[in-house]
């Protein structure tokens, strides 16, 4: 059952000098496009996991569907209602577990925060049991607590108001790797108890192949892939998810020669034409640097790219 | 760091969240308090005023402001010698009406500590909720608010106030002038001082909107208001407790000048600078007691309170440590 629909998601942001300096340096307005025509579906109860560089429009699409940021075109759909304005049933985990807390605020009231805005009763104690803290915990104040504590205050707050659905931005990337697995378990766990779904946002390879039921790869603000952890990491359909899961170091592949990526992610202000993949692409045609490739279903899962069928794995083949 | 302990503690071990008292006692503050003379001497001496002048009708031996108490006699007493013709002693002397320096002193302190509060809380209000909307609204809003601040930095606060002095003076009815006076003062003082408050916390509001507390308060259902003041005010006050503190002695200072000069606190509510301006007349005839103590206090009082506020402005920078 599918429960949040994005269609057509595009958002751009506004990056021109301030209006005195743009008239006087007689400077065009200028817009970056940070998300740009992204259409997916999170199921009821699942993971759906994005995994992109930096700057690839990751944590903007997390925000919209949270009812963050506004889209500048088309729309998130929750139960067919457009998402305005956030919502109590879809809540977030953040990537700075520092930052994400009030420091002036005790754990409890922050953690109940979510539900009581909304004149919804709440036992803060409980939540903190229930990510594996103790009810006395709710008296203290958040410097009190490491980051992986924080980060379980994190994951309470946002199960306070009862969500459906959780965008998870970067919820282990501030963390040590040995507490990383405690909070991704933890997820897991709720997730089988409560059927939660999520939206799992990270650039790490290894959480996302854990955690996901389907995975979304985001290239400049374009989704190029989007197939199942297990046809994704054996038979990649573009060659920009080909190169991510050649680059990221394998247990198996000591002293392997691995082929550096070769470019940078382009200017988002001024991308490419055709396809954005295409200055790094090793099987770009003429084709590619003209027409921008639509996803379209390629094996089980998605894919845009006009050479689909021939991308193969370094490690691989 | 401070979370350190916590980690030590076994999970199921039913540990107590340290009481307030004990949080208060072990906090860098106070470390950084004890190990300063230079703010404990401050402190002391800030307080031993502020009390004197709060508690002054206990404290002073006479109420200069009462008739009945006052012997025209004892005029121009030198401080500890006893009066040619009551006989009659005053530690700092009186001035020529036969009032007790040490007692005017006492009361015009009051006036001098009442008029800087009310002015830096004047100014607090105003400029944090200045601050907090421009930082939060951006774009044209805090153009206009940042703009207006800016203008009103480029005139001497002197300026200002004695500006919203004449226009009061204009405004208020004769026998209300002295009645007003002190609130006109207030205003003066407290409209010139509120740009330093909006600076402040307009910076660190857009600091703090910015980080996922915030958004995490959007996502729980709140809206701008009640972030505003639940989420971002307690998280700017720190740098404000500092600006508060060295503008309580400047407003004082202030208060002093515009007295001294004649626009501020009226003879028959004298404070600090109408005490000095009082005993400037006298200077030159050899009565030097009557401008002298006022003075003096006047620089023990902003001194004491300025530096309190350097210390606890370099005691919460961590970069000065």
């Amino acid at each position: 059952m599918s429960l949040a629909v994005v269609e057509g998601l595009t958002r751009r942001f506004d990056v021109s000098k301030p209006w005195l300096e743009r008239v006087i340096g007689r400077q065009p307005k200028r817009s970056l496009t940070a998300v740009s025509d992204v259409s997916m579906t999170i199921e009821a109860g699942r993971t759906y996991a994005l995994v992109g560089e930096s700057g690839s429009g990751k944590s903007t699409i997390g925000r919209m569907v949270a009812g963050l940021l506004r889209p500048s075109e088309g729309e998130v759909r929750i139960d067919g209602e457009a998402v305005r304005a956030p919502r109590a049933d879809v809540q977030m985990i953040f990537q700075d577990p520092y930052a994400s807390l009030n420091p002036r605020w005790r754990v409890g009231d922050i953690v109940a925060e979510p539900a009581r805005a909304r004149g919804m009763e709440v036992e803060p104690g409980a939540l903190l049991e229930r990510v594996g803290l103790r009810a006395i915990d709710a008296q203290r104040y958040p410097h009190e607590f490491s980051g992986g504590q924080r980060q379980r205050i994190g994951v309470a707050r946002a199960l306070s108001s009862r969500p459906r659905l959780i965008v998870a931005d970067e919820p282990t990337s501030a963390l040590d790797v040995s507490v990383q697995a405690q909070v991704l378990n933890l997820m897991k766990d709720l997730q089988e108890e409560t059927g939660i779904a999520f939206l799992l946002i990270s650039h790490d390879l290894t959480v996302i192949r854990h955690m996901a039921d389907v995975i979304g790869v985001l290239y400049l603000g374009r989704l190029v892939e989007e197939a199942a952890p297990a046809t994704l990491f054996e038979r990649p359909a573009h060659p920009y998810t080909a190169m991510l899961i050649d680059a990221a170091p394998k247990l198996d592949g000591f002293g392997r020669e691995v082929p550096p990526p070769v470019g940078e992610i382009p200017d988002p202000i001024a991308p490419p034409p055709g396809c954005a993949y295409n200055p790094r692409c090793p099987l770009a045609i003429d084709l590619c640097r003209r027409e921008r490739p639509a996803l379209e279903p390629v094996g089980p899962g998605r894919a845009a790219c006009h050479r689909a069928g021939e991308v193969r794995l370094e490690g691989v083949a | 760091m401070t979370d350190a302990p916590m980690l030590d503690v076994p999970p199921d071990a039913p540990v107590k969240p340290p009481s307030r008292w004990r949080r208060m006692v072990e906090s860098d503050l106070w470390y950084a308090f004890r190990t300063s003379p230079v703010a404990i001497v401050a402190f002391a001496v800030s307080t031993l005023l502020i009390l004197s002048a709060v508690f002054a009708p206990w404290v002073a031996p006479s109420n200069p402001f009462d008739p009945a108490s006052l012997d025209l006699m004892n005029g121009f007493t030198p401080p500890m010698t006893p009066n040619d013709f009551t006989g009659a002693t005053f530690p700092m002397g009186t001035d020529d009406q036969g009032r007790g320096v040490f007692s005017t002193i006492l009361y015009g302190m009051r006036i001098s500590l009442f008029v800087g509060f009310m002015a830096v809380a004047f100014a607090m209000v105003l400029g944090i909720t200045l601050g907090l909307i421009a930082g939060w609204a951006g774009g044209v809003v805090d153009a206009v608010i940042m703009r207006v601040a800016d203008i009103q930095l480029t005139f001497p606060s002197i300026l200002v106030a004695m500006l919203i002095f004449g226009i009061a003076k204009g405004v208020i009815p004769v026998q209300n002038r002295d009645d007003m006076a002190i609130w006109v003062l207030i205003i003066a003082i407290g409209l010139s001082d509120w740009v330093q408050f909006a600076r402040v916390v307009r910076g660190a509001t857009m600091v703090e909107s910015r980080k996922d507390y915030v958004s995490a308060a959007r996502l729980a259902g709140r809206r701008g208001p009640s972030i505003l003041f639940r989420h971002i005010l307690p998280n700017v006050l720190s740098p404000v407790l500092v600006i508060a503190t060295i503008s309580l002695a400047l407003a004082i200072i202030a208060e002093a000048t515009l007295s001294f000069l004649g626009v501020g606190a009226p003879p028959t509510q004298p404070s600090l600078g109408t005490l000095i301006r009082i005993g400037q007349d006298y200077l030159f005839s050899g009565e030097w007691w009557i401008l002298f103590f006022p003075a003096a206090t006047l620089l023990m009082l902003a001194l004491s309170v300025n530096l309190l506020g350097d210390w606890l402005r370099d005691a919460l920078n961590p970069r000065l440590r």
